[in-house]
């Protein structure tokens, strides 16, 4: 079982050893709407903390997503070229977006776990 | 993440009258001019968008100026502010026209309605963000007129079923022409039926009381062929449709010849002028304007957005003023304006889209052809 943290700007990290699957939350998938392309880095790629990682377009907008961790691209979720929608329907599942090594696994210290994710939620 | 797109919730936004309405369906609530308007329902702007398209969706656009302009010559006196001809302009019949400025740039796009009865009355339908100061423009230069804003709550039942659900309802609206306006008796007052829309679709526009708004709605989205629909899909079908929006495809600075509004200049107007800027959209018209509104359709998956810079090798050309994603097209589609030289139907640009290049051919408008309502040979076009 992986270890689940989330971002202020509502990304999300699941936490195996120092690799994390980065996605973006149910609430932010539903905030968005309709999802109908996936711009995602280059395996290889190294992200800084707080940069953009990949594009997210939905009919009405585009919105970056920010890696919350420094970290190397060691995969991407190649199904969302031809369903990006899956990020709509399971966003924490197989609509994840990026699989980072993390350099820092400090940086993950900042982030929140599910219940404070939630109570954050019902801030904003 | 952050939203690029979407504004920061402005304090004190102006609530309408189907505000209760709307969260008991689901919507998802946004500003826009100033109010608080329905984005999306829980189906999304995809499947509003698809659903208005085979059968009909209802949309709340309250948010949009409503007024009546009233006195004898008042046709001919609001020429000298729009292109169209509004004195040749019949009873219960909407024409769309523009607000102009001295140059020839549009200050809001709108409906004009010459009303039933002896006394002439024009019922003026006006874009939200631009009410104020359309309502200041108009007094100013009409001052011998009686103008009054209506309070009152405006719908659009828009899709291929439209007809036969509104016809249920109040026998006649179906026979309405495409453009025609008739009142109706709603629960002891006056609902306005004009046979309009802004989605390409056949379909009306219904002005109702404030009072009786929810009631209309109710009994509208009690059809089975009948869904909500929020802002999004209507932005959506407008782009599908090719027709422009103010603030984005259309403002001060684009006239209606370059906009591809020619059509909506009357005949005679083209001949006399006497409108502002007419010597510029005369000259448009006669010698072809320095650019023009085309469809564009991006050789890429993302969309291209409003902004985006259009180039002929490396010339800059032209920029979208409009771009989404189509749900009936299943692609991204845009607009924008390209200098004349360059605005060529299947003719290819560049475009910018975040630190790439993208091609991007240019299309006939509309994208999704429209299927207005066509009076049947041999009944009364009213």
């Amino acid at each position: 079982m992986s270890d689940l943290r989330y971002s202020k700007d509502h990304e999300y990290l699941a936490l195996d050893g120092d690799v994390a699957t980065l996605g973006i939350s149910d609430y932010a998938q539903a905030q968005l709407g309709d999802i109908v392309f996936i711009e995602l880095p280059e395996v290889g790629k190294k992200v800084g903390k707080g940069k953009e990682i990949a594009v997210i377009e939905s009919v009405k907008a585009a919105s970056e997503v920010y890696s919350p961790v420094s970290g190397e691209v060691i995969e991407v979720n190649s199904e969302l070229g031809e369903t990006p929608a899956l990020v709509n329907d399971d966003p924490l599942g197989r609509g994840w977006l990026v699989k980072l090594r993390i350099s820092d696994p400090g940086e993950c210290a900042s982030l929140m776990d599910e219940p404070a994710y939630s109570s954050f939620l019902k801030t904003l | 993440m952050t939203e690029t797109d979407v504004a920061i919730h402005a304090p004190a936004l102006a609530k309408l009258p189907l505000d209760a309405l709307h969260r008991r369906l689901g919507a998802r609530m946004a500003p826009f001019a100033g109010y608080d308007m329905p984005l999306q329902y829980e189906a999304g702007i995809v499947a509003e968008t698809l659903h208005t398209r085979r059968a009909a969706s209802l949309f709340d656009v309250s948010h949009m100026g409503q007024a009546i302009l009233a006195g004898a010559g008042v046709a001919r006196a609001l020429e000298s502010l729009t292109p169209a001809d509004l004195v040749a302009l019949a009873r219960e019949r909407t024409r769309y026209t523009q607000l102009l400025n001295e140059s020839g740039g549009i200050l809001d796009d709108l409906l004009v309605t010459r009303l039933p009865g002896v006394e002439e009355r024009l019922l003026l339908v006006i874009n939200a963000a631009r009410k104020q100061a359309d309502f200041a423009l108009i007094a100013a230069a009409l001052p011998r007129f009686d103008f009054n804003p209506l309070d009152r709550a405006l719908l659009a039942l828009q899709g291929p079923r439209a007809a036969a659900v509104l016809g249920a309802l109040l026998p006649g609206a179906e026979d309405l022409a495409f453009m025609g306006w008739r009142a109706f008796d709603f629960g002891g007052a006056p609902l306005f039926v004009s046979r309009s829309g802004y989605t390409g679709e056949d379909g009306f526009e219904l002005s109702v009381r404030a009072e009786h708004a929810e009631d209309l709605a109710q009994l509208l989205l009690a059809h089975e062929d009948v869904a909500p629909a929020g802002l999004g899909a209507r932005d959506a079908l407008r782009l599908e449709a090719g027709l422009p929006l103010y603030g984005h495809d259309l403002d001060e600075t684009t006239d209606p010849v370059e906009a591809g509004l020619g059509w909506s200049i009357g005949k005679r107007r083209r001949a006399e002028g006497g409108f502002p800027g007419d010597a510029r959209i005369r000259q448009g018209l006669e010698q072809g304007p320095a650019r023009l509104r085309v469809g564009l359709l991006p050789r890429s998956k993302a969309p291209l957005r409003e902004g985006a810079e259009l180039y002929a090798s490396e010339t800059l050309v032209g920029h979208v003023t409009s771009g989404g994603f189509s749900p009936t097209l299943q692609r991204p589609i845009a607009m924008g304006y390209v200098a004349i030289k360059y605005a060529h139907v299947g003719a290819t640009l560049s475009a910018t889209l975040r630190d790439k290049r993208i091609e991007v051919d240019m299309a006939a408008l509309p994208f999704v052809p429209h299927r207005y309502f066509k009076t049947p040979i041999g009944k009364d076009a009213r």
